[in-house]
C-alpha cells in the first residue's frame, strides 16, 4: 500500500507543479489545487498507515496516529480559503489586465495552450 | 502565569474585528480605534521587552495544556525584540493610513493592517512549528489583500505572481512539516530540537531534506537569492503604508530562519548541526550582489527602494550565516534599523511622487517640489542612514557586521559590502540629485502640501533610526544578551519542555 500511495502522491504532485508552470491562470490554479492535494495526503501519510488500528493509544497494540489528521484539516480549510482568493484574484486580473496571462501579456503573444 | 504574552495576538484580532464593524461614514472614529489599538499594542510590547530583559523565557501554554502536547506561545529576548519593532512600524504605518487616506474611510486597510499583526505577532511568538504555519498563512492572506489595495492593472499583477509563489510556498512548507513530524513525532520546536539529535542515520538525510526546504520557504518570504524576483514589483506598486508595514515581512523569513537553525538544527544537533549555513552564506552574499545591481539599475524610486529591502535582507542572512554571537548581535541592531529606514523612505517615496504630478516616482528630471527642501533633507538623511554612512544607525550595524566576521568569510563580506554600499551610495545620490535638483523652475499648482500627520510618521521613523545612535549602547547591550540566549538553545528547550501546567481546581 505504501508504495501506491506514494506513485499516486508522485503523480499528483508532478501533475501539478508542471500545470503551475503554464502560462494561464486557470491551469496554474487548477495546478496548485493538484499540488495541495497531494500535500494533504503526504501529511496524513506521514502519520504512517495502518489499518484496524484504534484511533487513539490502545493498551499495547499500535495506533493510527490523530495528530495528522487534524493537521490535515487544517491544511484543507487553509488551501480552500487559499484558492477560493486566487480565483477571485484571477478573474480580477483578467479583467484588469485585459488577458488571462500570468505575465498579463497581450493576446497576440502568447501561443494559445 | 501572566496572560500578557497572549495580548499582542489577541488585540490586533479583536481590533480587526471591530474595526470592520464600525460603519462606513464614521471615518474619525475608525482612525481613533486603530490608532489606539496600534499605540496600546506599543505598550504591550515595550513591556513585554523590558521583562525579556530581565527573565530568560517566558511560556505560555494555550488552553492549559503541557507542552510539548499543547501550542505553546513562547517569550523570549528575540521574539520580543521583533514584537516591540512591528508594533511601532505598525503605529507609524498606521498614523500614514490614517492621515493620507483622507476623505476615503480606509476601513478595509485599517482592518487588515491588524490582521497582518495578528500574524505576524504570532509568528514571533510562537514555539510550534505548525502554528507557525498557521500564523504565517494569516499573515500572507492579509498581505495579499493589502497589497491588491486600490486596484490597477500593476497591482493586480504583481499580487497574482506573489499569491502563485506564496501558494506554492505554503505547500513546501506543509511537505517540510510532515517530514519533521514524521520522523520525530513532535511539532514542538523545543521538543524537536532534542528529538533531532537522536535521530537515526538512515533518516537523518531525510530531516535535512526537510531542513533545507524549510530554507526554502523561509528564504521565499525573505526574499533571497533565486527567490526575490517578486518582491520589487509588488513593493513598488503596494500603497505606500503597505509598502511600509510590509518591511517586516522579509523580516519575518529572517526571524524564522534565525529561530529554526540556531533551536532546532543549532550547534548541538549532531550530525545536523548547521545543516542550511553552507546554503546560507553564498545565497546571502549573491543576494546583495544581485540587488545592488538592481539598485543601480531602477529608473523608479520606490522600485529603488524596494531593492533596497532585498539589500538589507542579504546583509542580514550574511550575518546569521557567520553563526557567532557578535556576528547575530550585529544582525540584530542592523535588523531594527533597516526596518524602520526602509519604511520611512517608502513613505518619503509616496510624499516625492504626490509632488511630482505625472512625472511620479521617475529618476528623471521633472517639475520642482513643493516642499524640495523639507523632503529633500528627510530623503538625506534616510539615505545617509540606508548607506551606512557616519553618523547614522546603518553606519554602526555595518561596522559591527564587518567586525563580527574572520578568516576567509571577512574578506568576501568585507569586500562585497563595502562595494555594495559605495554602489548604493552613488545610486541614491543619483536618484536624489535628479529628484531634487534636475527640476524644472515651476512646481505644479496643484501638488498637495505634505499633511501634518504624514510627516510626523516620516519623522517619528527616522528618529527610530537616530535613537538607534543615541541609545545604541543599550540596543546593543540588549541585542548581546539576545544573541548569546541564541546561541545556547538548551535554555529554551529546558524552559518549554520544563514547563508545568498549573492544575485547574476540580468541582
Amino acid at each position: 500500500m505504501e508504495a501506491l500511495i506514494a506513485i499516486v502522491i508522485a503523480v499528483m504532485s508532478s501533475c501539478g507543479i508542471y500545470l503551475m508552470l503554464r502560462g494561464r491562470t486557470f491551469p496554474v490554479i487548477v495546478g496548485l489545487t493538484l499540488f495541495s492535494y497531494a500535500v494533504n495526503v503526504f501529511i496524513f501519510v506521514m502519520g504512517r498507515l495502518h489499518t484496524d488500528a484504534p484511533a487513539v493509544i490502545a493498551e499495547g497494540a499500535s495506533y493510527a496516529d490523530p495528530l495528522p489528521q487534524a493537521l490535515v484539516l487544517t491544511a484543507i480549510v487553509i488551501s480552500f480559503a487559499m484558492t477560493a482568493f486566487l480565483l477571485v484574484l484571477a478573474l480580477r486580473a483578467r479583467a484588469e489586465l485585459g488577458n488571462d496571462h500570468v505575465d498579463g501579456h497581450d493576446a497576440e503573444d502568447v501561443k494559445s495552450p | 502565569m501572566s496572560h500578557l504574552i497572549i495580548l499582542p495576538v489577541l488585540l490586533p484580532l479583536l481590533t480587526g474585528v471591530l474595526l470592520l464593524l464600525l460603519p462606513r461614514k464614521r471615518r474619525l472614529l475608525i482612525h481613533t480605534v486603530s490608532l489606539a489599538s496600534a499605540a496600546l499594542l506599543m505598550v504591550f510590547t515595550v513591556q513585554l521587552l523590558l521583562r525579556a530583559n530581565g527573565i530568560g523565557y517566558e511560556v505560555y501554554a494555550l488552553g492549559n495544556w503541557a507542552p510539548p502536547f499543547g501550542i505553546v506561545l513562547v517569550l523570549d529576548k528575540l521574539s520580543a525584540l521583533m514584537l516591540a519593532l512591528t508594533s511601532t512600524l505598525a503605529f507609524f504605518s498606521l498614523l500614514y493610513t490614517a492621515a493620507e487616506t483622507g476623505q476615503r474611510s480606509g476601513q478595509t486597510l485599517h482592518a487588515l493592517s491588524h490582521f497582518l499583526l495578528l500574524g505576524v505577532n504570532g509568528a514571533f511568538l510562537t514555539g510550534d512549528i505548525f502554528n507557525l504555519f498557521v500564523f504565517f498563512e494569516i499573515l500572507l492572506l492579509s498581505s495579499y489583500s493589502l497589497l491588491l489595495q486600490g486596484g490597477g492593472p500593476a497591482r493586480a499583477k504583481a499580487g497574482l505572481h506573489y499569491v502563485v509563489l506564496n501558494l506554492a510556498g505554503s505547500g513546501m512548507f506543509l511537505i517540510a512539516v510532515a517530514i519533521l513530524y514524521g520522523l520525530t513525532g513532535t511539532l514542538n520546536l523545543a521538543d524537536m530540537a532534542q528529538r533531532v539529535t537522536q535521530v537515526s542515520a538512515a533518516d537523518a538525510p531525510l530531516v535535512a531534506a526537510a531542513a533545507v526546504l524549510l530554507l526554502l520557504v523561509f528564504g521565499l518570504k525573505g526574499a533571497v537569492m533565486p527567490l526575490y524576483f517578486w518582491l520589487p514589483r509588488a513593493y513598488a506598486s503596494a500603497t505606500a503604508p503597505v509598502a511600509a508595514l510590509f518591511a517586516i515581512m522579509t523580516k519575518v523569513g529572517v526571524y524564522a530562519i534565525i529561530r529554526v537553525y540556531s533551536l532546532v538544527f543549532g550547534d548541538e544537533a549532531g550530525e545536523l548541526a548547521g545543516v542550511a549555513l553552507p546554503w546560507l552564506w553564498p545565497l546571502a552574499l549573491l543576494t546583495i550582489v544581485f540587488s545592488v545591481i538592481g539598485v543601480l539599475a531602477a529608473r523608479e524610486l520606490r522600485i529603488q527602494i524596494a531593492y533596497l529591502v532585498i539589500v538589507s535582507v542579504g546583509t542580514l542572512l550574511a550575518g546569521v550565516a557567520l553563526n557567532s554571537e557578535a556576528a547575530l548581535s550585529a544582525t540584530l541592531y542592523y535588523l531594527l534599523h533597516s526596518t524602520w529606514i526602509c519604511a520611512a523612505l517608502f513613505l518619503l517615496a509616496d510624499q516625492i511622487v504626490r509632488q511630482r504630478g505625472s512625472s511620479e516616482d521617475r529618476i528623471a528630471s521633472g517639475p520642482a517640489l513643493r516642499q524640495g527642501i523639507l523632503l529633500g533633507s528627510l530623503f538625506l538623511v534616510a539615505a545617509v542612514s540606508i548607506v551606512g554612512l557616519p553618523p547614522l544607525s546603518g553606519f554602526i550595524g555595518k561596522i559591527l557586521l564587518l567586525q563580527a566576521a574572520t578568516g576567509t568569510q571577512a574578506v568576501w563580506l568585507w569586500s562585497i559590502i563595502l562595494v555594495a554600499s559605495l554602489a548604493v551610495l552613488t545610486a541614491l545620490s543619483r536618484s536624489g540629485s535628479t529628484i531634487f535638483w534636475r527640476t524644472t523652475s515651476e512646481t505644479l499648482d496643484n501638488a498637495p502640501a505634505a499633511g501634518r500627520f504624514c510627516l510626523t510618521a516620516i519623522f517619528g521613523l527616522l528618529a527610530l533610526g537616530v535613537a538607534l545612535v543615541i541609545f545604541g549602547d543599550t540596543v546593543l547591550e540588549y541585542t548581546g544578551a539576545l544573541a548569546q540566549q541564541i546561541m545556547q538553545p538548551q535554555g529554551y528547550i529546558d524552559a518549554v519542555l520544563g514547563h508545568t501546567v498549573k492544575e485547574l481546581p476540580h468541582e
